[in-house]
């Protein structure tokens, strides 16, 4: 039999259905994947192979008794982000490092509920924080891509560099992932991946560690657009026990891919042209817009004048509601306490400042800061006004266009220990810059790989929906991806 | 507004965190980058702007006032640091 963890998701779900092969045989082909490769890739930070083995073979008498659901066997990676009953959960923080949740998030639920099979919790910053895995408490995980001019191990991006990197090596079929600032889709461009943040309110936030709750959105990061569709569709859901989750009923997502865009409006913002953005970023973008032409599209200029906002304001929203989050972390109820003092303030001081890596404090200090008194007009109240003139640039570029074409990211997979980055914050905070804009508004964005630059590295495009247009999203996706005909894989040096 | 290391040092008390004074020095410079970056926000006109604090236009829901969950102690303290019966120990909050 052909390597099953080459498949896509589609294709494995239309495999176990056939009976072309079983849920464990798939499993098993996964499981032997991962320990040959995370040594060298880190993407897994905890196997699940024992609860995985469980579930195919659940799996696998539901498929012969006919009673199969959506995902029925299809094994996948989870972000250790999602709680998962039974199974340590940590955000990847010291904090976290020995927490087992007493419940499951809503998104994995309804991923088990549809027959998924867990192969075990994926790698990523802390808490969300970062845009290199480097400040994962487990460790960086390493880019199965390499560049043809050097040796040196690249990063994923991040947050969600685990599931990245696990759904780029065939770890798993797919991987859920979360988005406050561009960590699906950016470690889905640096990785030739698929990566879909929905409305913000699609997926349930709870289970999910919060990070900035106005910004959290749970999603996917596949090896496809029709995949990233069959995964949102199992993953989406109105959820009581989140009060920010969307009533609206789903459409059926995978219905439109495939779908002509024939008459779609298509915007090229003015302000996404930055300087110092390499010309291969610029030139493929050109090249996107021309596929969607020739698809039929009409291209549209339009102006989203506050874009370059979009970034400081999200560093004054996000810490200040990292630091209020982040404020449960006391060492009383759950998570570290420290062994080095007996009174209360030494106690909560010590135990928060043991557990914290250091972006994870700089950030939390940056929005105490800014809501502390005397600061919190200047800055916080400032930042709201802010973002809802972003939000408000969308609205009126909506009167001219149907769907935004981006790229994705302003550079591909840096190396891991990238000393420019490490030293100075805001170098890696702009890795986010025309991601971000979708966070702060809540819209739907997807990243698409669409090419290599000249050094063998994927590069993606991103295409931004309008609230609770993921289906346009998606079908603009499928386009550029079949005219891109990105077919490329990292080759297995591991 | 350059911050200095003594506000660095209030924002990691009120933020219940504890650094070196070495650490204190070092984040005052970072801190002082980022927060420059983020100065270029008093280009933007926001006069007549509602603050936004969502970016769903929805009422917040309500629930019937009711029990729908509980009787799960063991599960409650199940990550505490320490915890004894169903209780979790903590150090002495009054002197």
């Amino acid at each position: 039999m052909s390597d099953l963890t080459k498949l896509t998701l589609k294709s494995a779900l239309d495999g176990l259905k056939a009976k072309q092969f079983s849920s464990t045989e798939l499993t098993e082909a996964f499981i032997g994947a991962i320990e040959k490769a995370n040594p060298a890739l880190n993407a897994y930070v905890l196997t699940t192979f024992d609860k995985a083995r469980e579930m195919a073979g659940e799996s696998d008498r539901r498929l012969k008794a006919g009673e199969a659901r959506a995902l029925e066997g299809a094994p996948l990676g989870i972000k250790d982000l999602f709680c998962t009953k039974g199974v340590r959960t940590t955000a990847c923080s010291g904090i976290l490092d020995t927490f087992v949740p007493p419940y499951e998030s809503t998104v994995t639920q309804n991923l088990w509920d549809d027959g998924a099979v867990m192969l075990g919790k994926l790698n990523m910053d802390e808490f969300a924080m970062g845009s290199s895995n480097e400040t994962s408490h487990w460790g960086p995980v390493t880019n199965p891509w390499k560049s043809n001019a050097s040796n040196a191990p690249l990063t994923p991006g991040g947050s969600s560099g685990g599931s990245a990197s696990a759904v780029a090596a065939d770890l798993c079929l797919a991987a859920t992932a979360s988005d406050t600032g561009g960590s699906i889709r950016q470690p889905a461009a640096f990785t030739g991946t698929v990566g879909i943040k929905p409305t913000y309110g699609r997926a349930s936030r709870y289970g999910m560690v919060a990070f900035a709750s106005s910004l959290d959105q749970a999603g996917p990061i596949t090896k496809t657009v029709e995949d990233a569709a069959i995964m949102l569709q199992s993953m989406c859901s109105h959820d009581a026990k989140d009060s920010t989750s969307l009533p609206n009923a789903l459409p059926d997502f995978s219905s439109f891919v495939g779908k002509s865009i024939k008459g779609l409006r298509v915007g090229i913002p003015d302000e996404y042209r930055l300087d110092g953005i390499p010309g291969e970023i610029d030139a493929l973008w050109e090249q996107g817009i021309q596929w969607l032409k020739d698809a039929g599209a009409e291209i549209v200029r339009i102006s989203l004048p506050n874009t370059k906002y979009a970034l400081p304001c999200y560093y004054i929203v996000a810490p200040a509601e990292a630091s209020s989050n982040l404020a449960r972390y006391d060492g009383m109820r759950f998570g570290h306490r420290t062994e080095a003092a007996s009174s209360l303030t030494d106690t909560y001081e010590l135990s928060r400042s043991e557990g914290f890596g250091a972006e994870v404090k700089r950030r939390i200090m940056i929005g105490t800061y800014v809501l502390s008194a005397g600061f919190y007009d200047a800055y916080y109240v400032k930042a709201l006004k802010v973002r809802r003139r972003i939000a408000e640039d969308f609205v009126n570029a909506w009167n001219s266009c149907d769907v935004i074409l981006t790229p994705a990211t302003p550079s591909a997979a840096f190396q891991l220990g990238d000393t420019e980055k490490a030293a100075d914050p805001v170098q890696m905070y702009l890795n986010d810059v025309f991601t971000v804009t979708t966070n702060l508004a809540g819209l739907p964005g997807m990243a698409v790989p669409a090419g290599l630059d000249s050094k063998g590295l994927p590069l993606g495009l991103q295409v931004i929906g309008k609230a609770l247009d993921e289906g346009t999203t998606l079908a603009v996706g499928a386009v550029l991806e079949k005219a891109a005909g990105f077919t490329h894989k990292p080759s297995q040096w591991w | 507004m350059a911050i200095d290391v003594a506000t660095v040092r209030k924002v990691a008390s009120l933020s219940r965190l504890r650094e070196s004074d070495e650490r204190l020095e070092s984040l005052a410079g970072q801190l002082n980058g980022i927060l420059g970056w983020i100065e270029q926000l008093n280009e933007v006109d926001v006069s007549d702007v509602q603050p936004m604090t969502s970016c769903v236009e929805m009422t917040q829901p309500l629930r019937d006032d009711v029990v729908t969950d509980g009787g799960k102690v063991a599960d409650v303290v199940s990550n505490a640091p320490k915890s004894l019966d169903g209780f979790f120990i903590v150090p002495k909050v009054v002197e």
